[in-house]
């Protein structure tokens, strides 16, 4: 066993693009749920959005065309989604899940002539001589530009939903859709609007794990991350702020058992890739006592006559 | 302008036949995908839907039937219960995975030995397995309110991993030249699933899954426990009053569909799989959730619904092989599936009315 060979910095640095993935698609779920929409597809959107940026990254050799993709590929998806609960009013768990199990074979679908290949490389932000200085340069500026978009798409989460009357109305047909329909805001359009935004960013951290984290596509890679990203919702009691913490806890015990089972720790590989699924569930229980961030409509449907 | 306005009752008639109606456009759906995929789509479909049951091969066919149809009908049977009350336990996967598990475990901890009882003890321990699995989701959720949807599936990585560390660990072959995987329990009489007509795909798992499907339409309809699952998933604060008693409902449905899952899992370990390997578990505790919505949460749909989805796929199979579809075609044939019947399930609650000009 050998601890020596884990920096701290470095840990640190590898947490943040470890956790970048989950907290993407989490900010997306974040504002579905806050419009009163529980979407269970986030997994299925993910890979979705991870094989489409794969594949047009590959073919155009562009990592920023692939995420465009990606975000249209989970936006695309989500549309499904919208359609379904929305017009169709379908049950929305029941909806979710047929998210992801469709989007786990159509992802297989699509990628499986891109098995094996390499995507173009995704260029690291240039900070010149700051990502040289000496912890703080490997942590702070020495990522590529999708660690930095995360960030920011969190900030913007948290000024939208608290500065702006947008962000406000959002609130308020999530919380009570009758009384938002009453007040005259189209329930269903926002809803439909939260929905794809929420499939885009899921498409995006999908594209994440096969364009920078990984980087290639297998057949489910995503590995469970969508469903940790909802997790990681409820953790975060409907906050941005907190879904950033959550995210970096998160990626911090992924890179740790990454990094124990590197240094050849006793215990087998495969009790240390559980951890992160049993820290999700000891987190979800700590955070049941707390509900209150819930959005009192969430996983209601609306339909105006009733 | 299209609107919808709610049947004061839903339809009956409807929800027998939305089923049928997804089903058919599933098919067309399907045929334009595999149309895509540069496959002619009526050979496709034949291959799929009619070949395996009345083409030249189907006596090879028929008894895959039953083998893929029995774990599919007795998970689904399980989560319908669950789902009727609206208990979300989607981690059906890993259930199936610990009832495996531990049927496997108490066959080769017993191997060598020859019993008549080692069978039935694997039988009880697959159960056991499934159920403590679904335990922790039904407990966590009874004690600390905690969503269940979330930690049945993060249980299912867990189970995933467990599996692979048995696999690959403590129920490694020793004579198996370090090859992971387990001893074959076909080749351990004691242990052995074994047909109970020999050549019709029947084995001791199909049997227990039409037991169960009798045992559920009885709980259903001639239970009060079964009245009680329907009340609370129509009606949640009339069944509160009513005394019905929320945790207790949650664990029975929980802990039902985890012991059934479990007993899918061991019969297919002891009997069609043979072997605890890493890749053990295909994805039938998913699947099942089709099965249970396609077969409208009902005992006699779900075995319908459960024959059909096993036709997919086995038809599947045979389409890779004879028109080289990809496997994933029949992934997205199964998604879509489910897909449609949620839409057109809106007609069985709903009218759509035209008019012309304002609506109020």
């Amino acid at each position: 066993m050998d601890f020596s060979a884990i920096n701290p910095a470095l840990l640190i640095a590898s947490l943040m693009v470890a956790a970048t993935a989950v907290m993407i698609a989490a900010i997306g779920e974040l504002i579905t749920e806050k419009a009163g929409v529980l979407n269970l597809g986030v997994e299925g959107m993910m890979i979705t959005g991870a094989v489409c940026g794969f594949a047009v990254a590959v073919g155009t050799g562009s990592p920023f065309l692939g995420f465009l993709a990606a975000a249209g590929g989970g936006a695309v998806l989500s549309f499904l989604f919208a359609v379904l609960t929305q017009f169709a009013l379908a049950n929305q768990v029941a909806s979710g899940l047929a998210l992801t199990l469709f989007g786990l074979g159509l992802s297989s679908l699509i990628g499986q002539n891109y098995v094996g290949i390499r995507p173009p490389p995704t260029p690291r932000l240039d900070f010149g001589p700051l990502s040289d200085l000496p912890v703080v340069g490997p942590i702070l500026f020495n990522h590529d530009p999708m660690v930095y978009a995360g960030l920011i798409l969190v900030a913007l989460t948290w000024a939208f939903l608290k500065y702006t009357r947008a962000g406000l109305i959002l609130k308020a047909v999530g919380e009570n859709h009758d009384a938002a329909h009453a007040l005259g805001y189209k329930v269903i359009r926002i809803r439909i609007l939260a929905i794809l935004f929420g499939g885009a960013c899921a498409g995006l951290g999908g594209a994440y794990i096969s364009l920078i984290r990984v980087p290639q596509w297998t057949e489910g890679m995503t590995g469970g991350v969508g469903w940790i990203a909802l997790a990681l919702v409820v953790f975060a009691s409907w906050k941005p702020w907190r879904v950033l913490l959550g995210a970096y806890l998160f990626g911090g015990v992924t890179v740790l058992q990454l990094n124990l089972q590197a240094a050849g720790v006793a215990i087998p590989a495969e009790y240390l890739s559980m951890s992160p699924y049993l820290i999700t569930i000891v987190v979800l229980v700590l955070m049941s006592f707390d509900r209150s961030g819930a959005p009192a409509s969430l996983g209601r449907t609306f339909h105006a006559s009733q | 302008m299209i609107f919808l306005e709610k049947r004061p009752q839903p339809s009956k008639t409807l929800s027998y036949i939305t089923p049928v109606l997804a089903v058919l456009i599933t098919m067309v759906a399907g045929g334009l995908l595999f149309a895509i995929l540069g496959k002619d789509p009526v050979a496709a479909i034949r291959i799929i839907f009619w070949d395996p049951l009345f083409g030249e091969f189907a006596f090879y066919y028929r008894p895959q039937l039953l083998v893929k149809g029995g774990p599919l009908i007795l998970i689904a049977l399980g989560l319908s219960l669950g789902f009727k009350a609206g208990i979300w336990n989607i981690g059906a996967e890993g259930q199936y995975i610990m009832g495996a598990i531990a049927g496997a475990g108490v066959a080769l901890a017993l191997y060598p030995l020859e019993a008549w009882w080692i069978f039935p003890l694997m039988i009880l321990a697959g159960a056991l397995g499934g159920w403590a699995w679904a335990m922790i989701p039904a407990l966590l959720k009874v004690k600390f309110g905690t969503n269940e949807i979330l930690v049945s599936l993060m249980l299912v990585y867990v189970a995933e991993n467990f599996l692979s560390a048995m696999a690959i660990g403590a129920m490694k072959n020793p004579e198996g030249f370090g090859f992971p995987g387990s001893r074959n329990l076909q080749q351990y009489p004691s242990a052995h699933n074994t047909e109970i007509i020999a050549g019709s795909g029947m084995h001791w798992g199909v049997a227990a899954a039409f037991i169960a499907a009798i045992l559920a339409y009885v709980l259903l309809n001639r239970h009060l426990l079964g009245f009680q699952i329907r009340l609370t998933g129509e009606a949640p604060r009339a069944a509160r009053f009513s005394g019905v008693k929320p945790a207790r409902l949650v664990l029975f449905c929980m802990g039902t569909a985890g012991a059934l899952a479990g007993l899918a899992g061991m019969f297919e370990v002891a009997g069609p799989a043979g072997q605890i390997t890493t890749g053990f578990n295909v994805g039938y505790g998913f699947t099942a959730i089709i099965v249970a919505f396609l077969g409208r949460l009902h005992p006699i749909g779900i075995v319908l619904a459960g024959l059909l989805m096993a036709l997919t796929y086995i038809g599947g199979e045979a389409a890779q092989s004879a028109l080289q579809l990809p496997a994933a075609a029949i992934q997205v044939f199964q998604g879509m599936l489910l897909f449609f019947l949620l839409a057109v399930d809106v007609l069985t609650n709903f009218r759509i009315r035209i008019t012309l000009g304002e609506t109020a």
